[in-house]
């Protein structure tokens, strides 16, 4: 065993390992963009899917952006073709039914995807508290600048994009954004959750 | 079903390959050879499980079965049946798959080649290739699991990822990447193997190995040549090469590959570099993980990257495995290894080679530390940085050019010592080639140092390397009498390890200059045409005919057709494209590529009024890009050469 070799071997390859397993802790998929802070893109979408009450609207109703002033936004973009956006279902659904009655809207918006795909994927999966609404073209897709779905979009009461949430959310994001933009004023403010530097 | 059925085969493999990991070192240390037959068995079986897994995945794709996960991750019915059969290797999971059934399949080959050989080098590399294999079948099982139950079934998937079902290159560059990366363990496990048995003095391992090591380097050259192939063919940039960590990761296992090949025939001719050699295969295969690793972890963000979960720790503890138990070998024999031979005399084939191995190795690191740098940059300092392009081509350049010298230097010298005449005689009229091709290059209108040098290096190398080719044929013909075609093919025939390599050299002079020349005299136009309207670029004029549009099945198709024009008739046409594919809102771009003999006529669409009323379009002159991809063939030929078995056996 020649000692030295190994010791100067390990000299090269300790630090490598460890700088691995330093960048493990990070995330490069932090994709960074540029909405947070700024003016929500505005949107006019129709129900397909009805949600279950309280937070039940009928087939065919609008949903309006522009009517939503004053109150969170919770937007939610799926499809029944995203695998991850199984994992998040439950999750939006109950904690969506616990903020039943508050200043606070969650809808899921569906993305490239047929209404009879996600009305069926709703039931199969043990149904959505809340409504969801179709986007034709993905023009309101587009709009938000999505990267792929699951991706959550969090509006404060002035309207703004405050926190745009990549991939399946948790329960404790969900809480956390929506509670620190219910107790934001209205007003001309920073935003509650603060865009990522470098965004 | 076909779901449960894989799960089984995986979970029988993970049982059959820890069996047979056990079992080989248990049969030697304990003296009883004839359990080491069931250590074999265990190769054989766990490729046929593996096979079978993967067949039920194809099978899984094609009935799109989209309660497997990775169907319904990948696949959809409006796929093409093509582009669902290659999805197998489009996501982490099947990638994977794949993955662990080449590693199977060359575990299984190799075995089944040697395992007549008495001693217990072959049943320690077969333990080796076994250990790899479990690495990959506890992948499977666990965080890459590509036969996860999706319930409730969806009625249809995303479809691939579109970039990766535009071009038929998507066929050809995984696979090949694979057969090269995962061909890689085969001279790894012989090296530990070597360590293991005590028969790391005798260069047996390096004998055995010697095809199955060149055999992995031309599947890997071939992978690098198609994937620069496809970015130029799919990206719509007209480049082929950007140093991104995914093109750097198959780059930088393959500058040791290349300098083993060179290395190995010092060890074989003259027993000197063997500690050296040792480590270069084992840096080789650890540098093939690593490029997993960093392309499967999402550790370095690359257009390329994998989705991801957990699976990037595995590899780093695999990785921590894999170099401390070389480490740990390595510094066991290294004290064994003593050089039989030494170095004769600066003019020799062999101090070139150790020349060449000096030059591969530091360019090795140079990429390595430029493609890390982002992480530790971000390390040290918090911010995210990236070196990008001048800096590995400021780095890299005098290496190439260097190394393209080197070329011509190498075959020109003999083994042991070159006489004061030898050197003269074949090191000086080769400088003709080069003023030639430097000359050429100035009047093509060069003017970086690099670009003019480079082509002055090759012109070198290429007319000693012909002069080999000559020299040997020529003799033939004067001790045979053979004409000059029987002389050559012969020449060649007999020592094909030899001219094999200088094929392959052939190819790489290709490859240089159409770097050299396009990346120095590349042109570019763009424009906004109405019908009717010209653009002209290196001579040529491209003239808009129309903007049109089209349903596909699985995607829709805008594209404008340009009809090139000589004067006033129309000598040929060119159609760049953007498909829009639903699961994706950015259009892929789909440039059209007129090929010339001494370049490329690189079209793309850049932009359209919805109403078709005009269309932006680039253009791009890209000189000797063609060359690129002739030379990429030609070196694989030299490889298949070199690979070729000679039709006696004591030749060596």
């Amino acid at each position: 065993m020649n000692w030295k070799r190994a010791a100067i071997a390990s000299l090269f390859a300790i630090p490598v390992i460890l700088l691995f397993a330093w960048g493990m802790t990070k995330d490069p998929k932090d994709i960074p963009s540029p909405l947070p802070g700024r003016e929500a893109p505005t949107f006019t979408l129709n129900v397909f899917s009805p949600g279950q009450p309280p937070l039940q609207q009928s087939i065919g109703d609008t949903v309006k952006l522009a009517s939503m002033r004053g109150e969170v936004v919770v937007l939610n973009f799926w499809a029944s073709w995203c695998l991850a956006c199984r994992d998040e279902h439950t999750t939006l659904s109950e904690v969506a039914r616990t903020y039943a009655g508050k200043p606070v809207h969650f809808y899921g918006v569906l993305y490239n995807d047929e209404p009879a795909n996600g009305t069926r994927w709703i039931s199969e999966m043990g149904g959505q508290s809340y409504p969801s609404l179709q986007d034709p073209k993905a023009r309101t897709a587009i709009d938000y600048g999505l990267y792929g779905v699951p991706e959550t979009f969090f509006l404060d009461r002035n309207g703004r994009v405050a926190y745009k949430h990549t991939g399946p959310v948790s329960a404790e994001v969900l809480a956390r954004v929506v509670d620190s933009l219910m107790a934001a004023p209205v007003g001309p403010v920073a935003p509650a959750v603060p865009a990522k530097a470098g965004g | 079903m076909i779901g449960t059925l894989a799960r089984d085969a995986l979970l029988v493999s993970l049982a059959v390959t820890a069996f047979g990991l056990v079992i080989g070192p248990v049969a030697i240390a304990r003296g009883k050879r004839e359990w080491i037959p069931l250590s074999y068995a265990a190769i054989y079986t766990n490729f046929l499980l593996l096979t079978i897994a993967t067949l039920a995945m194809i099978f899984a794709l094609v009935t799109h079965d989209f309660s497997v996960a990775y169907v319904a991750q990948v696949g959809s019915r409006a796929t093409p049946l093509l582009y669902t059969v290659i999805s197998l290797w489009g996501a982490l999971e099947g990638s994977i798959l794949f993955w662990g059934w080449v590693l199977a399949m060359y575990a299984a080959a190799v075995v089944w080649i040697n395992h007549e050989r008495p001693g217990n080098l072959v049943p320690y590399a077969g333990t080796a290739l076994l250990a790899v294999s479990l690495f990959f079948t506890i992948l499977l099982i666990g965080p890459a699991n590509p036969f996860g139950v999706v319930y409730p079934v969806p009625p249809d998937g995303p479809g691939p990822n579109p970039l990766l079902q535009n071009h038929i290159l998507m066929a050809i560059h995984p696979p090949l990447l694979y057969l090269g990366y995962v061909g890689m363990a085969v001279p790894y496990a012989f090296a530990v193997g070597a360590m293991l048995s005590g028969e790391v003095e005798r260069d047996d391992w390096i004998r055995i190995t010697r095809r199955w090591t060149l055999a992995s380097w031309g599947f890997l050259s071939a992978a690098i040549i198609a994937g620069m192939w496809w970015s130029y063919e799919v990206l719509g940039w007209g480049g082929y090469w950007a140093w991104d960590p995914v093109e750097n990761a198959s780059f930088i296992p393959w500058l040791t590959a290349t300098a083993f090949l060179h290395s190995a025939m010092v060890q074989e001719r003259r027993q000197m570099l063997r500690l050296w050699n040792l480590n270069l295969v084992v840096g080789t295969f650890v540098l093939t993980i690593l490029g997993t690793f960093l392309t499967r972890s999402g550790i370095i963000s690359s257009v390329h990257a994998f989705t991801t979960g957990t699976i990037g720790y595995f590899f780093l503890a695999f990785i921590a495995v894999v170099l401390v138990s070389a480490l740990i070998m390595v510094a066991g024999v290294s004290d064994r290894l003593k050089t039989v031979g030494h170095f004769d005399s600066p003019a020799s084939r062999e101090t070139i080679f150790l020349l060449n191995n000096l030059f591969l190795t530091a360019f090795m690191f140079t990429v390595l530390t430029g493609t890390l740098f982002p992480l530790v940059a971000e390390a040290v300092r918090g911010v995210k940085v990236s070196v990008g392009e001048p800096f590995f081509n400021r780095m890299s350049l005098p290496m190439i050019v260097a190394l393209l010298f080197l070329m011509g230097v190498g075959p020109a010298l003999p083994w042991k010592a070159a006489s004061p005449a030898e050197v003269k005689n074949k090191l000086f009229p080769p400088a003709a080639g080069a003023l030639v091709l430097g000359a050429i290059a100035l009047a093509m209108g060069i003017r970086n140092f690099y670009g003019v040098l480079a082509f002055a290096c090759t012109g070198y190398a290429l007319v000693a390397n012909l002069r080999e080719f000559y020299i040997g044929a020529a003799a033939r013909r004067n001790a045979h009498g053979e004409g000059w075609g029987t002389a050559l093919s012969r020449l060649v025939a007999g020592n094909r390890r030899r001219y094999g390599g200088y094929v392959s050299h052939m190819g790489v002079f290709l490859v240089a200059l159409g770097i050299a020349a396009s990346s120095s005299l590349r042109t570019e136009r763009e424009a906004t045409l109405v019908a009717g309207q010209s653009i002209n670029i290196a001579g040529r004029t491209a003239r808009l005919k129309n903007v049109w549009g089209r349903e596909e099945k699985q995607r829709s198709v805008i594209g404008v057709t340009l009809e090139l024009m000589n004067g006033e008739t129309v000598t040929g046409r060119i159609e760049p494209r953007m498909n829009f594919y639903p699961t994706s809102q950015q259009p892929v771009p789909t440039p059209e590529v007129k090929s010339f003999l001494f370049g490329d006529l690189y079209a793309n669409l850049q932009a359209f009024q919805p109403q078709g009323k005009n269309a932006t379009v680039k253009l791009i002159w890209e000189p000797l890009v063609p060359w690129i991809w002739l030379g990429g063939g030609v070196v694989i030929l030299g490889a298949l050469i070199g690979i070729w078995p000679n039709r006696r056996r004591s030749v060596a």
